[in-house]
């Protein structure tokens, strides 16, 4: 294969670190993604997703450890800096837009991801012509509503419209933070299709935490499952795609404190 | 009147500074105060000292640009809380604008300034001198409007809006605050710069209790145009700017002791931000919404759970 796209190599992260709280999130770490790869995760409550997608995106800076993209350095870079390379959707709907801004304004400022913002118009009439081609590929009639304020849409749509930002700039990595996991179950249909959609539309190199073990089958082409800050389970595409809930289940039960933390809503999923 | 008017439309200028902290950033910048007085002392000395008044006018824009991003830098890199950052530097700005000064008053009487063309014609406090500012008043708030409108505007309105999200688009917050807060600043100093040569003076004391005045106008100007847009936004700073200096004129004439004007300035901005929250204007403000949202929405999904929190800004 070629050279990996994104190399965390033993990244550790303390939290608390020298007191009597202190918690290991993730332990001498190591993962390798290649151009194209669509990761999902899946783990009990606390066993370091969350984290590790902080990380990666550079919020939390790890105590060692180091990240490489395309056979760049960037464990030194801020997270606006690796915005340029990395995008990500939250789990809350609320924070991946601004709610006092349009929707053509928020597309506008996704539009110039890590690139130097001047004095250019932000809304030019050539971005909003792209803009509602773009979003009509959602089909949720988002395409007439360019000047309404995000603020006055629905969860789901709002999320939609995260997604389309996250990945219509082409990030070198997408990243998705249990996006769906705050939505009524249709909605979350919904941004699932969309996902799928739109990372195989833009060959995107994804990883996405998610809560829910149909979905993690349902996307991507490699499977791990994370434990107390480490991969303890992992599958590829092949095994992936003959792999079932009850697999993942079993194999949750082989670690011992895993499937009790499991909540119901999991089960359900 | 026509005073208040003249006055209105110079203090816009401190408002519209008042508005990109307060309502652009989310930041209650209480260097205001101190900044406006900087800009007026450094315009006096300057003048006084013999330096061309526009050069001198110029030069308190830039102390103000400092001064903003002071706080700005104590806030963003120092990790200060924003009300206590502009206090900081609000305090040690008056030591400062006693440094410049020399003394606690600097007359500009018999001194040339920018404004005396006008004086010497006669036509401050005319409908002339109004037309002026007015004109001042509209150029500036369009400038504002075009900047809010560019890339690095919309960044700086996605700072105050949803800091998380625009940090994940790649930008840099702390510096696009410290931007801000300069350029607020600036603006704030170059109000007290043109004040100090409309009066005639610049005094220690004159801006003590201004960013009162600068919220008074911001939200009284919002309460009653609202927020739609950037330009109806920052239209309504202005006219707000003018409606409360014609408050105070008309307490005054009605014979109201000059020394209660602060507690008036400080009730009028209490009323401003209760009223919207009493329950008839919301409201009718709620029938107002839905009846533009009808004209402007051809598609609405039937669950809207996020509308309510677009009333209560």
């Amino acid at each position: 294969m070629t050279q990996p796209k994104l190399e965390l190599s033993n990244i550790t992260k303390i939290f608390y670190p020298h007191t009597v709280n202190e918690r290991i999130a993730l332990k001498s770490f190591s993962l390798t993604l290649h151009e194209g790869d669509f990761v999902t995760i899946i783990g009990s409550n606390g066993a370091g997703k969350s984290t590790l997608l902080n990380v990666i995106s550079g919020v939390y800076r790890p105590e060692a450890g180091t990240m490489r993209l395309d056979d760049r350095d960037v464990t030194r870079l801020t997270d606006y800096q690796r915005a340029r390379y990395i995008s990500r959707v939250f789990q809350d709907p609320m924070a991946g837009t601004a709610p006092h801004m349009t929707i053509e304004q928020n597309l506008a400022m996704a539009l110039a991801r890590g690139l130097r913002r001047g004095l250019r118009r932000g809304v030019s009439r050539a971005k909003r012509e792209r803009f509602r081609e773009e979003l009509s590929a959602l089909e949720l009639g988002l395409e007439d509503r360019l000047g309404v304020r995000v603020g006055m849409l629905s969860g789901g749509q709002r999320q939609a419209l995260s997604l389309l930002m996250a990945t219509f700039s082409k990030p070198e990595i997408l990243l998705l933070d249990e996006h769906t996991a705050a939505l009524d179950p249709q909605r979350a249909a919904l941004v699932t299709r969309l996902t799928a959609e739109e990372v195989s539309r833009h060959g995107l190199t994804a990883l996405m935490v998610t809560h829910n073990m149909e979905q993690a089958l349902q996307l991507g082409n490699r499977l791990i499952m994370m434990h107390e800050g480490e991969i303890i389970f992992e599958i590829d595409a092949e095994a992936k795609a003959a792999a079932t809930v009850p697999d993942l289940l079993a194999e949750f039960g082989k670690v011992r404190g895993a499937a009790e933390a499991l909540s119901d809503r999991t089960l359900l999923g | 009147m026509i005073v208040a008017l003249d006055l209105g439309l110079v203090f816009a200028v401190m408002a519209l500074g008042v508005y990109i902290s307060f309502r652009i950033l989310d930041f209650a910048d209480l260097t205001v105060d101190g900044s406006f007085t900087t800009g007026a002392a450094t315009t006096a000395a300057l003048i006084v000292a013999g330096v061309d008044p526009w050069l001198a006018t110029l030069a308190s824009v830039g102390v103000g640009l400092v001064a903003g991003s002071i706080t700005g830098l104590l806030h963003a890199k120092g990790g200060i809380n924003p009300l206590l950052a502009g206090i900081l530097t609000q305090i040690a700005l008056y030591s400062i604008n006693l440094r410049i000064m020399g003394r606690a008053n600097v007359p500009l009487l018999r001194a040339d300034t920018i404004l005396s063309p006008m004086r010497d014609a006669e036509l401050l406090g005319t409908p002339v001198s109004v037309l002026v500012f007015l004109g001042f008043a509209i150029v500036l708030t369009a400038l504002l409007v075009w900047l809010l409108s560019t890339d690095l505007g919309l960044s700086m309105q996605a700072t105050g809006d949803n800091e998380a999200m625009i940090r994940s688009l790649g930008v840099n917050t702390d510096a696009m605050k410290i931007f801000g807060l300069a350029l607020s600043n600036g603006l704030v100093a170059l109000c007290g710069a043109l004040i100090a040569q409309y009066q005639g003076f610049a005094d220690i004391g004159m801006g003590i209790g201004l960013i009162v005045a600068g919220l008074a106008s911001v939200i009284i100007g919002q309460a009653i145009f609202g927020q739609r847009t950037v330009l109806v936004a920052a239209g309504a700073v202005v006219v707000g700017s003018v409606i409360y200096r014609l408050v105070i004129q008309l307490a005054l004439t009605v014979g109201f002791n000059p020394n209660d004007m602060k507690l008036i300035s400080a009730v009028l901005v209490v009323i401003a931000l209760l009223l919207p929250q009493w329950d008839v204007v919301r409201r009718v403000k709620a029938r107002r919404q839905e009846r533009l949202d009808k004209l402007t929405v051809p598609y609405e999904e039937p669950e809207v759970a996020t509308t309510g929190e677009e009333a209560q800004r």
